[in-house]
């Protein structure tokens, strides 16, 4: 490239409270590329989005944009160059139509005081014209499905005169087939000379649609170049700082032991279906496969979550059917979930107070509350837990992200539970909290005959932790992996491979 | 506090000096504290008679049990606009049944058992009364504001209805007692003030009951995957609210010896507003007998004083809402200083 | 097609049902002079309901404007008075820009604050009901004091209709500034962008500001929009009944709210229409005016109202849960 790139930072640095979020970071982002930026969750992808959109003043370094030096880059100057961002929850209206969700900004940019509604409805069927895509204009954005209202937020700034785009985890809501018509999307826009950011931690998408590849760990831009350069196997590296096929785990010798839970011929809705799987007691099985495959409302179905389960579960050979949370916690089920923040935790009440809900009866059979067996065994569980905190009364809100996670299944040690289902078990943790949170979760099903289900869609995580793998494909079980053939590459061929049966 | 031994202190002695429902509780207690001086500064032979005293312990007690009550619905997130509405009906069914028990005798032969039974029949009303908005907030999922609104009108309708306008005058002897008598020279009002203050304390802070409810109001998602019984624990805190109210409504025909559909219309605003000033967050999640009974008092002194310095009456409901403004303001410059 | 499937379709149809039932339990209700009274009781909650309705778009819930009310129409009368003035251009604008800056308190202290709507507003309803009787006075303006102007000018009927027996009645004027201020309201909502933005606002107030709002503009145009019309809608009541009682208005709050949820505005906000609102409006008042014509004591109002919230709010519930799932 002869020309200035489009935006380029340099040495950028970003601290909240101790918290070093972007370390001496310099990137540079030119026209009409597609450009992907990897990342585990906690790297300082999402405060790179923000700097880049305006929304954080970064505490040291420059930015150029078209080789002109920025002084202060709020939003409105970023829009002004056009930059824009499309978050993860799309940032749209849901009561307001299609037309209004792509036209409005438009409006506020051009300093209108009046809607022409004409021609709002002339911009968006050419603008959707040009993605080569239909919607009822005048459906509310409520009732669109994920991937429509992506496309809503991908034309609402096309409309904004986008010269970069910065779509932040795109693919998590999509099937494989939305990927596919995602990536076209992608591709039609550089042809138009608009550049797309990519922020991911999927390497699939990574190499399939990406020309040049910038890797973050821990805030630090470790390495940066031309896809080609790269495989799987080299932005796992980069993007975790360890290498594959570390320790591994291998599950007790199970021979003559009872399953502590089986599922036979379960339904689940319409998200799953004919589920059959036994766990031991000491076995870590995973569950692999794409969003929306039906690995979550399996799991919440166990948990008593979902009202829309048939077939035949047994934990310990004894059937229930739990109808309730409350009914599947006393058949001895445990579930961590994905988004610890909003399912999990209770921000703002202490740590005693966050692993004692579950098992709230033992302490309190009759109304009063002993606080002094609730306190003496939110500290066994605290030590055994090596959680990292001034004490049990600090609130949970304080706590970084590893502790947070520790206190999370912290709780369900306390209601000594026999099947523990984790969701993303270190989802927004760092890398070495999630190490030490892997080795607590092997040793607490090596010692308590723990068994373990791991949905995770981190690929390592999964190959290193589990002793066999299921892939779900579409709301079955399609096949499975373990032993020797339980590697990385085995699992990631049997994703894509799902991908590929979904768009053929 | 780095050491995790020190962890093993009294919680109860801990939260009175650190936190934030301490720091609000020590800031109301400052409050009463100066406007007693003040008041008596101002009126010395006036605001410290014990008719002055005694006269708040009378009527501050049914503010009081309300306030509580509109505490205990916003610790699950939600409001109960109707707690007025249900104490009306609540000492109305007691009127009735008393007219009805009297027959043409009049109700000055009731004896103690009519007046316990009256005490019941309200009290129950009151439950069922928190029991339907309960229904409707928790299983017909309907916001508390808007559910609680309709209900509120809807009990003020029954109250006209079996009324049919005016107010139901003559409560027997013993009814009049609970509202004006003494006990051991302590008003009776005030004395079961103080121990439902004293019985809510210990439910809120001690009891897996108070604990759901906070865990609920501070994130409702969160303690449905945790395994609370959200649902039922929603149930139970309408009805203890609504009991509450009744409650509220027992002691105020008591002391009037008459009930009206709309007596103590004002007390709604002004219970919301000592929960608020109390240290209750109307989102979820915190909220204590204590700071809502400091609320209550310095309140009440407040008003008093005025009402001593002969300053009308309406200004006082001017200096209450701004009162509320001015806590609302002050939390949220504390908040933002904190963050 | 579109609008046999939306909400004021619904609204509409329920409206036409509750019409032909009260009809046809009494006859009497279809007379003019019935249906002209109705339309009359229409106006001073409808231009009330309107700022409601704007406040409830945005996600809030306002119950201090009948206090606004009360300061815009009070104050305005005893200046009136005190000074002999009679007029109406310059009273009606007085109670307008009273009420828009107790309204522009409101949205100074919840943008500023970020307070719930609901609490905030209990607070300055408390304040300005407090100042005004406390400051100003208790005692009613009676027709004898009341300025001539404002009486002759709620008197105003658009046209008369003679009775059998010789006595007239007619419709008043007033519904037709009542109308004309809600078909100003929805030319705003639906063709401006301050309109827009008060639907986007209460959509999701986080996505509002990404894409450029300001949201403090928007604030203060709801909260000033709803006081203003809350204090004209106190002065033409007063003109309307020939009397200022600075304890008017008290628990109109909720009537106000009742109509405009009936109207199918939900209280989360983005959602809400001023047809909707008007029809709601005629649908409350309508039935609770209808009772004596369908031989139900007058006692049983409030819980009819009350009824008809609670029937309306769990019917958007359950709409709003299964758009959810």
């Amino acid at each position: 490239m002869t020309s200035a790139p489009l935006i380029e930072l340099r040495n950028i640095s970003k601290r909240f409270g101790g918290v070093r979020a972007l370390d001496d970071v310099s990137l540079s982002l030119d026209g009409a590329r597609i450009h992907c930026l990897a990342g585990e969750n906690g790297s300082g992808k999402s405060t790179l989005i923000k700097v880049v959109s305006g929304v954080y003043q970064p505490d040291e370094g420059e930015i150029f944009i078209d080789g002109q030096k920025v002084d202060r880059l709020d939003p409105v100057t970023s829009i002004a160059h056009g930059v824009q961002v499309i978050y993860q929850d799309f940032s749209l209206f849901p009561t307001l139509s299609v037309v209004e969700n792509l036209t409005l900004n438009t409006f506020l940019r051009e300093g209108k005081t009046r809607i022409d509604w004409t021609r709002a409805r002339k911009m968006a069927r050419e603008v959707l014209a040009r993605l080569d895509v239909s919607l009822d204009l005048d459906a509310t954005v409520e009732t669109l499905p994920a991937a429509g209202r992506q496309i809503v937020a991908i034309a609402r700034a096309m409309l904004a005169d986008a010269r970069l785009i910065i779509m932040d985890e795109p693919t998590t809501t999509l099937t494989g087939r939305e990927v596919e018509r995602l990536f076209r999307i992608v591709r039609d826009l550089q042809a138009d000379g608009i550049a797309t950011l990519f922020v991911s931690h999927k390497m699939r998408e990574m190499l399939e649609i990406s020309e040049r590849l910038t890797v973050f760990r821990n805030g630090k831009k470790v390495t940066e170049g031309p896809i080609s350069e790269f495989d799987e196997r080299a932005i796992t590296r980069a993007m975790t700082g360890r290498d594959l096929h570390q320790g591994r785990f291998v599950a007790p010798n199970l021979a003559g032991r009872k399953p502590r839970l089986e599922l036979r011929n379960v339904s689940v809705g319409d998200k799953a279906r004919d589920i059959n799987l036994t766990l031991m007691p000491g076995e870590i099985v995973g569950l692999s496969g794409l969003i929306g495959a039906g690995r979550k409302a399996i799991a919440q179905a166990i948990f008593g979550l979902r009202q829309d389960m048939s077939g035949e579960m047994l934990v310990d050979g004894v059937p229930v059917t739990p109808k309730s949370v409350p009914e599947a916690i006393a058949a001895g089920l445990a579930y961590v979930p994905e988004d610890r923040l909003s399912e999990g935790l209770f921000l703002t009440r202490s740590i005693r107070d966050n692993a004692i809900v579950s098992s709230m009866e033992r302490f309190a059979p009759h109304l009063w509350l002993d606080a002094e067996k609730a306190g003496a065994e939110t500290r066994k569980m605290f030590a055994e837990m090596a959680i990292s905190a001034p004490g049990i009364d600090v609130p949970v809100g304080t706590l970084s992200g590893g502790n947070a996670q520790r206190v999370m299944i912290g709780r369900w040690l306390m209601t000594q539970a026999r099947v523990l289902i984790l969701n993303g078990p270190t989802v927004g943790v760092d890398v070495g909290s999630k190490e030490q949170i892997h080795g607590i979760i092997q040793e607490l099903t090596r010692k308590s005959d723990l068994a373990v289900l791991m949905i995770s869609d981190d690929l390592p995580e999964l190959a290193a932790n589990c002793n066999r793998v299921l892939c779900i494909t579409e709301g079955r079980i399609m096949g499975e992996l373990s032993g020797e053939t339980l590697t990385e590459e085995a699992l990631d061929s049997a994703l894509s491979r799902e991908i590929e049966g979904e768009t053929a | 506090m780095n050491d995790t031994n020190s962890t093993v202190t009294r919680p109860g002695l801990r939260t009175l000096v650190k936190g934030e429902t301490a720091q609000t509780n020590l800031m109301l207690a400052v409050v009463c504290i100066l406007v007693l001086i003040s008041m008596t500064a101002l009126r010395p032979t006036m605001f410290l008679s014990s008719y002055n005293f005694e006269s708040m312990a009378f009527f501050m007690p049914e503010l009081g049990i309300l306030s509580i009550a509109m505490m205990i619905a916003m610790l699950t997130g939600g409001i109960d606009l109707s707690i007025v509405g249900v104490a009306n009906l609540a000492g109305i069914t007691a009127g009735t049944l008393f007219a009805a028990m009297a027959g043409d005798g009049g109700s000055g032969a009731l004896g103690l058992g009519p007046v316990t039974l009256g005490v019941i029949v309200a009290l129950l009303v009151g439950m069922a009364a928190g029991l339907l908005n309960g229904f409707l907030i928790s299983v017909l999922k309907i916001t508390p504001i808007l559910a609680t609104l309709g209900t509120g009108q809807v009990f003020i309708g029954m109250c006209l209805v079996l009324t049919g306008g005016p107010a139901i005058v003559g409560f027997p002897p013993g009814w009049n007692a609970i509202g004006n008598g003494k006990l051991l020279g302590i008003p009776v009002p005030l004395l079961i003030f103080v121990v439902i203050c004293i019985a809510l304390s210990v439910l809120l802070a001690r009891t897996s009951f108070g604990l759901r409810l906070k865990l609920i109001g501070t994130n409702p998602k969160a303690a449905v995957y945790a395994g609370v019984k959200r649902g039922q624990m929603i149930f139970y805190s309408y009805m203890l609210t609504g009991g509450l109210a009744a409650m509220a409504g027992v002691l105020l025909s008591a002391r009037t010896n008459a009930a009206k559909s709309d007596y103590g219309a004002s007390y709604l605003l002004q219970a919301v507003l000592i929960a608020v000033l109390g240290g209750t967050n109307p989102a979820g999640g915190r909220g204590n007998v204590l700071g809502v009974a400091l609320a209550l008092i310095s309140l009440t002194l407040l008003s008093s004083g005025f009402q001593m310095m002969r300053v009308s009456n309406h200004l006082i409901d001017f200096v209450w809402g701004g009162f509320l403004i001015g806590v609302i303001a002050l939390n949220s410059w504390r908040s933002r200083k904190g963050s | 097609m579109r609008f046999l499937r939306s909400s004021d379709a619904i609204i509409l149809a329920i409206l036409a049902v509750a019409m032909i039932f009260i009809g046809l339990v009494n006859p009497a209700f279809w007379q003019m002079s019935n249906l002209f009274s109705l339309l009359k009781e229409n106006v001073v909650i409808g231009i009330m309901a309107l700022g409601v309705l704007l406040v409830m778009i945005s996600g809030g819930i306002d119950v201090s404007f009948t206090a606004f009310a009360v300061a815009g129409m009070y104050l305005t009368v005893r200046a009136m008075v005190a000074l002999d003035y009679n007029g109406l251009v310059l009273p009606f604008m007085s109670a307008i820009l009273i009420g828009g800056l107790l309204g522009l308190m409101n949205a100074g202290i919840i943008h500023r604050f970020k307070m719930i709507p609901l609490i905030v507003t209990l607070g300055t309803a408390s304040v300005v009901r407090g100042l005004v009787l406390g400051f100003v006075g208790t005692s009613n303006v009676n027709i004898n004091k009341m300025p001539d102007a404002l009486v002759e000018f709620g008197k105003t009927d658009l046209f008369t209709l003679e009775r059998a027996n010789g006595s007239t009645y007619g419709l008043t004027a007033m519904i037709v500034i009542y109308l004309g201020l809600a078909l100003v309201l929805h030319l705003v909502l639906k063709h401006t962008m301050i309109g827009r933005s008060v639907y986007a606002y209460g959509a999701d107030p986080e996505a509002a500001k990404r894409v450029g709002f300001s949201t403090g503009r928007t604030m203060i145009f709801v909260y000033v929009t709803a006081g203003a019309l809350a204090g004209f809608a106190g002065l033409l009541h007063s003109s309307m009944i020939w009397l200022a009682n600075p304890r008017d208005f008290v628990g109109l709050e909720l009537d106000v709210i009742a109509a405009v949820v009936l109207g199918g505005a939900s209280i989360f906000g983005g959602r809400g229409t001023v047809l909707g609102t008007v029809l709601g409006v005629f649908i409350l008042v309508m039935i609770q005016n209808s009772l004596i014509l369908m031989g139900i004591d007058t006692t049983w109002q409030r819980i009819v109202v009350g009824a008809m919230l609670i029937a309306a709010v769990t019917v958007t519930a359950l709409r709003d849960r299964r758009a959810l799932v």
